[in-house]
């Protein structure tokens, strides 16, 4: 008996139970969308927080000035500044795993238009804090190396200050805001970037030459960096090199001896990314195990129903094996049916976690992330589940001896 | 007795010489069904088996259909001993010459006639063409290629009992048993039931039937009497010739013909 035969006797069996061969396969389908949905769902978180933290700057590596020490009392990071712009361009130029390298002196100011003012944060860098923060210009230009070297009254605006000061859709390029009582002209206006992992709204604050900042905002002394060294390294494989050969490079300008500590501190975003995803990736993990239990029950539902259909089917068992079915035709048929009753649960199942997956993605805001190993893993899971549940059910059935089985009542 | 005319009848279509059966009750107890049965069946003949309940005509019919297999003796189909056969040879066996007719006619329910006469050659890995010509070939013979897409419940015993008899000899049986086939049937079904059997007994095939119906086995052109699990009685007789009553005739002409 080929398989197709086979295939179709099963199929007819299981359609002379419609109702019943429908709740079974209920179990199923609950358990394979219920894991396509719950990965789908993890998948999606996964992406928002890497997007998240791809906002903050790719690759980023942030250099901080030591602690100042007084009286026994340490103050935190950067409270005494031993950044110096030397150390700035020695970064840049030197450390061959670092592409960019840019100051970010940062405060928050009141800044006015003709008609409204906002207090906002004002950020003073140069051209490389762009390329770092991944942060391209939507309208406008973004200011020149000119203005830079030159402390031009330039700078470019985040969408929610344009939005406060102009309202909504209006395009502000070309017009004065006076920041700190200087009349500054806006440049540029940068794409929507969105929220910071902990909820910070990047897109509020406007951004300058760090010579104006210097100039016109906040002076501090001449030698050292007023804030931090943002750093993005060459590529997501040598933030960890670059951390290493900045580390040599400051202690050797900065003349520590062996044993003394280090007087700035680098962190590494990377690592935080992937400490954060790492989180995401076990919550996707068990929820997907919840899943699978619920798939684990649908199995043995199956098991279940055959068992009963074995024993309500006793005399026909009897009637196929008397009439020239081999014990090996019997098992066939009630394993066929599992497996048919188990891939097309399974089939159903995936299509439903897809829909699942689509409108919880659609309310979260999150991309649609079907994997399609996932896909194949819950098709070939239910099949196993088929094949593993059915076979008990369906052994019993051929072991039946055919006398036996057309006298049961 | 009959086996000593078997040197004159080449075609002897099957043999049991010494067959016994004993089924073991579990703690030492054990059943004596069959207790040393020889017979030889040849090919055309129509053999009633008769017997009081526990007389072991049910093991006999068993072991003739190769469901079974006796505990001691030899049984000769065709000249081949099946007495020590597996389980799957046993079904190829039954599956190429037997067909069996039941009391309780066991049909698949919710399929229709067709694919009930279907099943034993989907057995046999006919294909599917094969499948559908023979079966519709087969109801014809039992008179009910215009049934054959009914469901079982959507006819009457006597036609179930037909559906079963066509699926019965879908294979091209040398043998047909019965198990009363007719203890489910009235009267009139089962002359018609009957006339059918000797139809067949007439075209070659051979025909065992288990009744405890006289009646019944007044077709037969041989009756086998079984009392505690020995042949006491074989012998041949002239049969009654079953003739179909007419309702049923008329019943077919009208369901093939005028409203």
């Amino acid at each position: 008996m080929n398989p197709w035969v086979t295939f179709k006797v099963a199929l007819r069996a299981l359609l002379r139970n419609k109702t019943r061969s429908g709740l079974t396969m209920l179990g199923i389908v609950i358990g394979v969308s219920a894991v396509i949905a719950m990965v789908a769902i993890g998948e999606g978180a996964k992406v928002k927080v890497a997007q998240a933290f791809d906002a903050m700057g790719t690759n980023l590596l942030i250099v901080m000035s030591g602690s100042s020490q007084g009286g026994g009392m340490r103050g935190g990071a950067g409270s005494m500044p031993t950044l110096t712009w030397g150390d700035l361009a020695s970064i840049r130029t030197e450390v061959s795993s670092v592409k960019y390298a840019a100051p970010v002196c940062q405060t928050a100011a009141s800044i006015q238009s003709d008609e409204q003012n906002w207090t906002t944060s004002i950020v003073g860098t140069s051209l490389d804090y762009f390329a770092i923060r991944n942060w391209p210009i939507d309208k406008g230009t973004l200011f020149s190396q000119a203005d830079a070297d030159a402390g031009a009254k330039v700078l470019v605006m985040g969408t929610t200050v344009a939005e406060k000061l102009y309202g909504a859709g209006v395009d502000p390029v070309g017009r004065t805001v006076r920041v700190r009582g200087s009349p500054f002209l806006i440049v540029g206006l940068l794409t929507t970037k969105g929220q910071s992992p902990m909820g910070q709204d990047y897109d509020d604050a406007i951004v300058m030459p760090v010579t104006t900042f210097r100039a016109k905002i906040q002076g501090g002394l001449a030698q050292y960096i007023p804030g931090v060294v943002f750093v993005g390294a060459t590529s997501a494989r040598t933030t960890s090199r670059a951390q290493r050969d900045m580390e040599d490079l400051l202690r050797d300008r900065h003349h520590l001896q062996e044993g003394i500590e280090n007087d700035f501190s680098i962190r590494n975003l990377s690592e935080l990314a992937g400490a954060s995803q790492q989180g995401t990736q076990v919550m996707t993990t068990l929820l997907a195990a919840v899943a699978a239990v619920s798939l684990l029950v649908g199995g043995i539902g199956i098991m279940n129903i055959l068992l009963v259909s074995v024993t309500e089917r006793t005399r026909e068992i009897g009637v196929r094996m008397a009439i020239g079915a081999k014990p090996r035709n019997i098992l066939a048929q009630f394993l066929v049916e599992a497996l048919t009753l188990a891939v097309m649960g399974g089939l159903i199942g995936i299509g439903l976690g897809i829909l699942v997956a689509e409108r919880l993605a659609a309310s979260f805001q999150w991309p649609l992330l079907i994997r399609g190993d996932i896909i194949v893993l819950a098709v070939g899971f239910s099949a196993a589940i088929g094949i593993g549940f059915g076979l008990y059910p369906a052994w019993k059935a051929s072991r039946l001896d055919p006398i036996e089985a057309l006298r049961y009542e | 007795m009959a086996t000593g005319e078997q040197p004159a009848e080449p075609t002897v279509l099957l043999r049991l010489e010494g067959v016994k059966k004993v089924y073991s009750l579990g703690d030492g107890m054990e059943v004596h069904a069959l207790r040393g049965v020889s017979l030889t069946i040849r090919a055309g003949e129509f053999v009633a088996v008769m017997g009081a309940s526990g007389s072991g005509k049910s093991t006999l019919m068993n072991l003739l259909g190769c469901l079974d297999r006796p505990t001691a003796g030899a049984y000769f189909l065709e000249g081949r001993d099946v007495s020590r056969l597996s389980r799957n040879e046993l079904a190829e066996v039954r599956n190429g010459t037997m067909g069996f007719v039941f009391q309780s006619f066991n049909l698949l329910s919710r399929t229709s006639a067709k694919e009930n006469v279907e099943l034993p050659l989907l057995y046999a890995g006919a294909s599917t063409k094969v499948r559908r010509e023979r079966a519709l070939e087969s109801l014809g013979r039992v008179g009910l290629a215009d049934r054959a897409n009914h469901h079982p419940n959507q006819l009457s015993g006597g036609q179930q009992q037909r559906v079963a008899i066509a699926r019965a000899l879908v294979n091209r049986p040398r043998i047909l048993l019965a198990d009363e086939p007719t203890g489910n049937l009235d009267s009139r079904t089962s002359v018609e039931i009957m006339a059918l059997f000797q139809d067949l007994g007439r075209s070659g095939i051979t025909v065992v039937v288990v009744t405890h119906e006289p009646d019944i086995a007044a077709y037969a052109t041989r009756v086998v009497v079984m009392r505690d699990g020995r042949v006491v009685d074989d012998h041949e007789q002239v049969p009654l010739t079953a003739v179909p009553p007419p309702a049923i005739v008329e019943d077919d002409a009208v369901a093939g013909g005028a409203p």
